[in-house]
């Protein structure tokens, strides 16, 4: 009986209903959407650095392993690292970023496909120039771009040259001698990719690499130590970002659902007092509210999931380049017992007051 | 005369407001036998609503004493009264006062979930029901229904769970002359041919006619009966 007439009391005023949901469902999706992007963005990373072909990645000492720097390791580091046994291909490239989270990588073609194999071109071919630009097939459709158009990058003119498919190591190709003198980094390198005879050899190499005196500092993962650590954690300031979101949306959420409840609270006014004749407790008249909040809380949190499929499409679809979002459903619980609790919290003043109402006056609201 | 339903002897009700004591009852003394139907007269200011909220466990007397059905209300708590209210109480109120959101159905199913009463209703309510000739009118919701009509529903709900007492405050205040014999002879029928006891407060000296007799009531006090 009660839960009709919770049903009954959130169609009776549909309009609102509808709005305070909507306003839950857009905290929800403010959070899915943040972890989604970050998430997307984390995934599209490690699949782009496994689409390589490395065994090993080598970072220069300080550099972060998903911060975007510039390049600041000696170029002549390759001839060492060339020359050790057991390793195949030694390869570096230059890593540039660009218009906030964007990146163009520097690549020695014919040493960067000798490690990882052969672009596969949809469009166009290798650089014939030292300006040409490869791009992959994610940035040529959000970009609009084509072979032979001409894109301008760290105030230089490029032609794009190929249109690739997407997933080795970035979205953007220049020749790197190139994007080392356009960024006065001659002989300088933000990165070395190595390659081994045999996979299974890789933590022997490190580990030998490790003990090599010169190398102090230098950073050596492995592929899966390397893509293991494009984690939350490891994205500075990332977590925090989340946290604040997640706050915020607990703010908006609290707000939204004790206002709601608030203008219901005075609007039934009379019909708290009408219950109370009944027989209605204060427990009864608190959970007729909470039962209506939680209802709201959940339609709300369904709304929410409905519009990050919505959200996470127009990023994809709409946002210019380098943005990747995914739904992540494993979030959806989370969303949950953030827009509950937050909703639960709204409405608890607004409850106790409507428990606490006098029944004489509140028969006598006008 | 059978045995009082209602014992009421020196009940006083002060209320305060801001620093000031207000007595809106001075020591009132009145029984009501069961079966009886008792009109409450009175100008505004007489107390004969603080007499009704007190009655139907809405307020809370001061001093004095009262009994209804067997139950002392001065030894009642917040949840005493909630339960007077759910099990002893049936409520008439000049506006109606049915759940806007719910059908009359609905308001009926309301009164005696709290009161705990479940199952099918039963026989002699349904016929109640065909009686106050709202049997075709349940599914509708109160905007859809004249004020005759919702006040029928009213006394149907104020009486499903079987109450010691019916308390009618003004039940026909917003009801046409037509309409308001028609509720008032509901109130007659239901007291002669169930026996249901009815207090019924009015302004109105034809509607107060009804009742077997009538209380006058003044300064908070009982100033004569006829």
């Amino acid at each position: 009986m009660i839960n009709r007439l919770v049903l009954e009391n959130l169609k009776h005023r549909k309009l609102r209903t509808a709005l305070s949901a909507l306003s839950i469902g857009f905290q929800v999706t403010m959070i899915l959407s943040v972890v989604g992007l970050s998430q997307g963005m984390l995934n599209d990373s490690i699949n782009r650095a496994k689409g390589v072909g490395a065994d090993i990645w080598v970072k220069p000492p300080g550099a972060s392993v998903i911060g975007l720097s510039g390049a600041s390791m000696p170029q002549k580091v390759l001839g060492f690292f060339q020359a050790q046994p057991h390793i195949t291909h030694a390869v570096g490239t230059v890593i540039q970023p660009y218009a906030g989270i964007s990146s163009v990588s520097g690549i020695d073609y014919k040493e960067f496909v000798g490690l990882s194999g052969n672009f596969r071109f949809l469009q166009g071919g290798p650089f014939q120039t030292p300006d040409e630009l490869i791009v992959d097939q994610w940035y040529a459709e959000q970009s609009k771009a084509s072979v032979g158009d001409m894109v301008t990058i760290l105030n230089h003119k490029w032609r794009i040259c190929g249109v690739v498919e997407p997933g080795k190591l970035g979205r953007l190709f220049v020749p790197m001698a190139r994007l080392q003198e356009l960024t006065n980094n001659q002989d300088k390198l933000s990165q070395i990719l190595l390659k081994v005879d045999d996979p299974k050899n890789t933590q022997s190499i490190i580990a030998e690499l490790k003990k090599i005196e010169e190398l102090d500092g230098y950073s050596i993962y492995s592929i899966e130590e390397f893509v293991s650590m494009f984690s939350f954690n490891n994205v500075p300031g990332l977590r925090a970002f989340i946290w604040v979101i997640i706050g915020l949306s607990i703010v908006i959420g609290f707000l939204v659902v004790s206002l709601t409840m608030y203008t219901t609270v005075l609007e039934r006014t009379r019909e708290i007092g009408i219950l109370k004749a009944l027989g209605a407790s204060p427990m009864n008249i608190l959970n007729i509210l909470v039962r209506e909040t939680a209802l709201l809380a959940i339609a709300g949190w369904l709304a929410g999931i409905v519009i990050s499929f919505g959200a996470n499409w127009a990023i994809n679809h709409f946002v210019h380049s380098n943005l990747q979002s995914e739904i992540t459903p494993d979030w959806w619980p989370t969303t949950f017992a953030i827009a509950m609790a937050a909703s639960l919290l709204g409405a608890l003043y607004p409850g106790l007051r409507a428990a606490r109402l006098d029944a004489i006056e509140a028969l006598s609201y006008e | 005369m059978s045995e009082p339903i209602i014992r009421i002897q020196d009940l006083k009700k002060i209320y305060r407001t801001g620093d000031v004591d207000v007595a809106a009852l001075r020591g009132v003394s009145l029984e009501v036998a069961k079966g009886d139907f008792v009109s409450i007269v009175g100008p505004s200011g007489s107390g004969k609503s603080t007499l009704f909220h007190i009655l139907g466990g809405l307020a809370a007397p001061t001093s004095g004493s009262i009994h209804i059905d067997g139950d002392d209300l001065m030894a009642l708590s917040d949840s005493g009264r909630t339960n007077l209210r759910r099990r002893k109480v049936g409520f008439v109120f000049q506006k109606y006062n049915l759940l806007p959101t719910l059908t009359a159905m609905g308001n009926i199913e309301m009164a005696r979930y709290f009161s705990e009463n479940a199952g099918p209703l039963d026989q002699s309510f349904r016929d109640l029901l065909t009686r106050l000739g709202i049997q075709d009118r349940l599914d509708h919701k109160p905007r859809a229904m004249s004020g005759g009509e919702q006040q029928r529903v009213a006394i149907a709900r104020a009486l499903v769970n079987q109450p010691a007492i019916l308390l009618a405050d003004e039940p026909t205040g917003n009801l046409d002359t037509e309409n308001s014999e028609k509720v008032l002879g509901v109130l007659r029928d239901l007291n002669e041919r169930l026996g249901q006891t009815i207090l019924m407060i009015t302004h109105n000296p034809e509607a107060a006619a009804y009742g077997h007799r009538t209380v006058h009531m003044r300064d908070g006090r009982i100033v004569r009966e006829s």
